[in-house]
């Protein structure tokens, strides 16, 4: 832990304390799994590759968890490494502490495949697939697909333009019972 | 940190103020004598002009800039700090020194200009303009941008950033020689205020900050930009004493603002099992966690409750009262002495572990005990009430939270999306669980769709409706049943008391606790099987089970109770023969000493030989006690053989069977949320029940639930599956939560009962000699407090007074519930309205819509017919006018077509040769237009 600490620097790790949802230890223990990430033979690289942080096993089977990388990095190769600044981000948009705010705006990113800032169809059809998995026998069938995303669309899409804004999203979010406390993730430490 | 650096090399487009920053702060360095009296000048300049930069509203758009300013520098001087951090910054600071060789030549002039600013006044954006024209880079750049009106008040802005950042590093230096003469002139009230608004402004958009949702480079930059802005002029507020202060104030808050900040971090570090927790969370997912949070949360409330306890009853009376064997109460009775440490005794919480401070009949009724003059009796009275109040707050208050958190969202208007966007489970870090979860999302997509579809036509309801009555009278059945065994076992049990214990085996000595745990653990069994009738919703198939289950408990409870108050009637009447023996007893003692000696000696009797009353809240209290461990063991030795040696025979087994173990017929246990919730809950509610008569219940409680926290993390993680139904934990912890609340108000309404109408036995517990309990409240209003104060009293408990205040209490509560139910209403309307609003919105668009193509029609339609009139009459003209209309013509009809219905005659003075190409760009912008109007 000292040496973690140490690593960080005092004024930086409370200026993340100020930035982010997170406490100092967690701060310094997110220090720690990113180093261990870096360890093995690239000490002196400044991000991670998407590779290695998809081995997380929070995320290893999170059906988003590439999404997740993407939304999060701020690389310019747009190869979804990240940086321990980005990797703080993630892990403060996913506390549970993040406001319902945050947590929606990421949510909508990571939900917005395509990255053009709305929801359409095929953003709704690639989400229904990452629901529901990756075997055969628990896909949907088109035409319930189609059923599904109409159905969405109907409740949803407030001005009917055949997406999903922002705004839209945050409004259906808000009124869930259980998104704030769905996502936190922050998990094993050894 | 590379592509850190290298983003900035990007963005900032104006280095040079940087520079003239740094290298201005250089050159006062060396100037320092010259520097006082145009400084003085220049700041009140400064504050002039920052008063209307800020007027002008350019903050926004300025903002990034001076971030990437500011965080350069900063980063600079880290840089130095550090040492060898990356070649870029290396740049920056030859950078900086080749600037400020080159701008030094500038200086002079600048300073000159500062002069003339002074005069003139509003012209210095000019000035500016002139100094950064006479500089090479920068030049190139003014001109293409045309000297826009913006550009010009950005420079202006910056003009007064830098020279107020020389303002501060000034008054930094020699702040002692300045204090009093200088400050007072040079900001005016207005433009202090002004100050402060920004700084206000700033210290906001630091505390919302991480609520952003930017990446980290920039909230890091914004965020130091923003602190050393409100260091900066946070200085400057205050005058003369006053300046100080301020400065001192700030200085708390920050320190205050850091200890709240540590604080905080102490708080997490103090949570319990966070780690563990969390495990379980990551390979189960949150509805199991949030077992154990809940159990952990339980846990909290009895290390409270045991404090209490502990602290004000027991404590003191094993401290301060009399110690045992000097009183009957206080003493094994001469019969049983022999094997009052027996461990069988002991375990069924008999012998000296009765006569001890663990139950209520130890204590004494001495009014003030010990040096302190502790008042026992009324400690443990308000202490037995204090438990409940806590409780009920504790509870209520978590419910409260719970149901704001709830925000009371509409059942299910959003009934797909929900599923869609917040089905997965964050936490799931198990990849069986998360199978199981996609299967789960599956089975849920599959059956709301289906739903959707039957929602019209729902065949056979008669079927359905017949089997769910059908189940029901199953489970009334067996609710019946198991109530009529507890009686029974519960009256045969007394009977086997009365005869003595010794002759009896040990499962007739246990029998109403076995039988009890017995039917606690086989009935949700049944429940469950009965439950397949019904066909329902899983969900709402779970809360069935869960209503039933608390049924079935409750009602076994109150069945204990019941019989429980038949044994105290019988006691009571026991008492009763006792007392009337006990004057015999005592008058012939006192005769055979008489007949002995005349001289009367004082008698002394042993204690233990002394006969005593059987003390019904002793027994009660033992009940519990007995109830609650013999529950705790069931839960662990189920625990052990359904989960723990049932995954062992499966592991080891399966190797040498038939068929496949682990995915066949026993195959692994799951986690069973919601039977184990409610065990927890009934288990609390016992202990609310009995903490009355046995002050050492939330002492067991509390070693119960560290121990079963520890082995049930053990088990859930080593023989445990992930549910196969995982359904999220947070919709029902308010069902739980009403649960344990209804729980509490069932437990409290016996205890409080027995308090309120049995009188308490006449030779045990702190309240003998009383006729209730209660009177203890009396006699130390009596005793302890002045007269006045008991007048005041028993006016107000007057039922005069107390019926109104009641009827007070109900009307608020009528009044707050119609407030809310009108919110709820209100809120419904506001929705209506939005709804119809968009509806009527995206009416009016289309309406615009198709006006906008009908006018255009119109409008193409007078067009080709103008120009040809037209060209026929300046056929001649086009020729020499030609290739300039193009272009004004062009301009000039999009300008007409924002007013389509206009003559179009008026507008144009030429002729329109370039008709062929136009109509392309007026079609997209007469819809353009007219969306505006509407």
């Amino acid at each position: 832990m000292g040496t973690t600490a140490s690593q960080l620097g005092k004024d930086l790790l409370s200026e993340y304390q100020e930035l982010t949802f997170l406490t100092k230890q967690e701060i310094l223990l997110a220090h720690k799994r990113y180093s261990e990430l870096l360890s093995k033979e690239d000490r002196n690289l400044t991000s991670v590759p998407m590779e290695k942080v998809l081995s997380l096993p929070e995320l290893k089977s999170n059906p988003f968890r590439k999404r997740i990388c993407h939304v999060f990095s701020t690389s310019d190769m747009k190869d979804g490494s990240l940086t321990f600044e980005d990797f703080l981000d993630l892990l403060s948009a996913f506390s549970d502490s993040a406001t319902l705010e945050i947590k929606s705006h990421y949510a909508f990113r990571i939900f917005d495949f395509d990255d053009d800032g709305t929801l359409d169809g095929g953003d709704l059809e690639k989400l229904v697939n990452c629901l529901t998995g990756k075997t055969e026998d628990t896909r949907l069938t088109p035409e319930e697909m189609r059923q599904l995303i109409s159905n969405i669309l109907e409740e949803s899409d407030i001005d009917k333009d055949g997406t999903v804004n922002l705004s839209e999203f945050q409004h259906v979010i808000s009124r869930s019972p259980d998104f704030v406390r769905a996502k936190s993730l922050f998990c094993r430490t050894a | 940190m590379t592509t850190a650096m290298s983003l900035f090399f990007v963005f900032t487009a104006d280095e040079e103020d940087t520079v003239i920053d740094s290298d201005g702060r250089q050159e006062r360095a060396k100037e320092k004598e010259r520097k006082k009296e145009r400084d003085r000048k220049r700041r009140r300049n400064v504050a002039r002009r920052a008063s209307s930069a800020r007027k002008e509203g350019k903050e926004l758009e300025d903002r990034p800039g001076r971030e990437e300013r500011r965080g350069r520098k900063k980063r600079d001087k880290e840089g130095k700090g550090k040492g060898g951090e990356d070649e870029r910054q290396e740049e920056v600071k030859n950078d900086t020194v080749a600037k400020t060789q080159k701008n030094f030549s500038n200086e002079n002039t600048r300073k000159l200009e500062q002069k003339e600013i002074e005069v003139v006044g509003e012209e210095d954006g000019d000035t500016e303009e002139k100094r950064k024209n006479g500089r090479p880079e920068k030049g190139g750049k003014k001109e293409d941008n045309g000297r826009g009106e913006t550009v010009e008040k950005k420079q202006k802005k910056k003009r007064v950033e830098t020279s107020a950042e020389h303002e501060s590093s000034e008054e930094e230096e020699d702040e002692e020689e300045k204090v009093g003469e200088e400050k007072p002139e040079v900001l005016s009230p207005e433009e202090l205020e002004k100050l402060k608004e920004e700084v206000d402004e700033r210290k906001k958009l630091i505390s919302t900050l991480r609520g952003k949702p930017w990446p980290m480079r920039k909230k890091l930059l914004t965020l130091r930009e923003s602190h050393e802005f409100v260091e900066k002029y946070e200085g400057a507020l205050g005058k003369g004493k006053s300046r100080k202060l301020y400065a001192y104030k700030v200085m708390m808050l920050k320190k205050w603002m850091k200890f709240q900040r540590d604080f905080e971090n102490f708080k997490t570090a103090c949570v319990p099992w966070e780690m563990k927790i969390k495990e379980i969370e990551s390979h189960f997912g949150s509805s199991v966690a949030s077992y154990f949070i809940f159990l952990r949360w339980m846990y909290g409330i009895n290390m409270i409750l045991f404090g209490l306890t502990f602290g004000l009853v027991m404590v003191p009376e094993a401290l301060m009262g009399r110690p045992y064997g000097s009183m009957p109460r206080k003493t094994v009775p001469r019969a049983d002495e022999a094997n009052a440490m027996d461990f069988a005794v002991l375990w069924d919480f008999g012998g000296y572990a009765q006569y001890s401070v663990l139950f209520y009949g130890y204590y004494n009724s001495q009014r003030a005990i010990g040096w302190l003059k502790f008042r026992m009796p009324l400690s443990y009275f308000l202490v037995g009430v204090g438990t409940v109040a806590y409780s009920y707050m504790v509870v209520i208050r978590t419910m409260a939270r719970n149901a704001n958190e709830d925000g009371g969202g509409d059942n299910n208007s959003f009934n797909f999306s929900w599923k869609m966007f917040t089905s997965w489970d964050y936490l799931i870090g198990n990849p069986e669980t998360a199978d199981n979860k996609f299967a789960s999302i599956t089975t849920s997509f599959k059956e709301a769709i289906l739903e959707e579809q039957e929602s019209r036509k729902d065949d056979n309801i008669h079927l359905t409706r017949f089997l769910r009555v059908l189940a029901n009278f199953l489970v009334l059945c067996c609710l019946a049943g198991s109530g009529y065994l507890i009686y029974f076992v519960v009256r045969r049990s007394q009977k086997f008391a009365l005869e003595g214990l010794e002759s009896h085996s040990w499962w007739e000595r246990n029998e109403v606790n076995m039988v009890m745990s017995l039917l606690g653990m086989f009935c949700p069994m049944l429940f469950d099987v009965i439950s397949a009738l019904e066909n329902y919703h899983p969900r709402i198939a779970l809360q069935w089970q869960l209503g039933r289950i608390f049924a079935l408990f409750l009602g076994n409870l109150y069945t204990f109770i019941i019989a429980l108050m038949d044994e105290i009637n019988l006691k009571r009447e026991e008492e009763e023969v006792l007392k009337l023996n006990m004057t015999i007893w005592e008058a012939s003692l006192y005769n055979g000493t008489m007949g002995a000696n005349s001289t009367a000696p004082p008698i002394t009797v042993h204690p233990a030989d002394i006969p005593r009353g059987p003390c019904w809240e002793t027994m009660v209290g033992q009940e519990f006690v007995r109830l609650i461990v013999s529950d705790t063991m069931t839960t662990y030795i189920t625990l052990l053989i359904g989960d723990f040696l049932r995954a062992v025979l499966v592991r080891f087994l399966n190797y040498c069977w038939c068929w496949d173990l682990e995915a066949g017929f026993p195959s692994y246990s799951e986690f069973d949320v919601s039977g184990n919730v409610l065990g927890l809950i009934f288990n609390q509610g016992m202990i609310w029940m009995g903490a009355f008569y046995a002050p050492c219940l939330p002492a067991l409680n509390v070693l119960r639930l560290h121990v079963s926290m520890y082995l049930q993390c053990w088990a859930v993680m080593c023989c445990n599956v992930p549910q196969e139904r995982v359904f999220k934990a947070s919709g029902s912890n308010n069902f739980y939560m009403a649960m344990l609340l209804v729980i509490l108000f069932l437990s409290t309404l016996p205890a409080i009962y027995t308090i309120v109408t049995i009188p308490p036995s006449f030779d045990c517990g702190p309240f003998s000699g009383k006729s209730r309990m209660f009177d203890v409240i009396q006699e130390t209003l009596e005793s302890d407090f002045p007269a006045w104060f008991g007048k005041v009293f028993s006016y107000a408990s007057n039922p005069g007074l107390v019926l109104p205040f009641l009827l007070l209490m109900v009307l608020a509560i009528y009044y707050l519930q119609s407030t809310s139910k009108s919110y709820k209403q209100a809120n419904l309307e506001l929705k209506k309205k939005l709804q119809t609003q968009n509806e009527e919105n995206k009416k009016k668009t289309k309406m615009a819509a198709l006006k906008a193509a009908m006018d255009l029609e119109e409008a193409q339609k007078a067009r080709s017919e103008a120009p040809r009139q037209q060209r026929k009459n300046n056929a001649s003209q086009q020729s020499y006018t030609g290739e300039k209309n193009t272009v004004t013509g062009h301009l000039v009809s999009s300008f007409v077509f924002v007013y389509p219905p206009a003559p179009r005659g008026h507008r144009i003075p030429g002729p329109l040769p370039g008709n062929q190409w136009q109509p392309a760009p007026s079609v997209q912008r007469v819809p353009n237009s007219q969306r505006h109007r509407v």
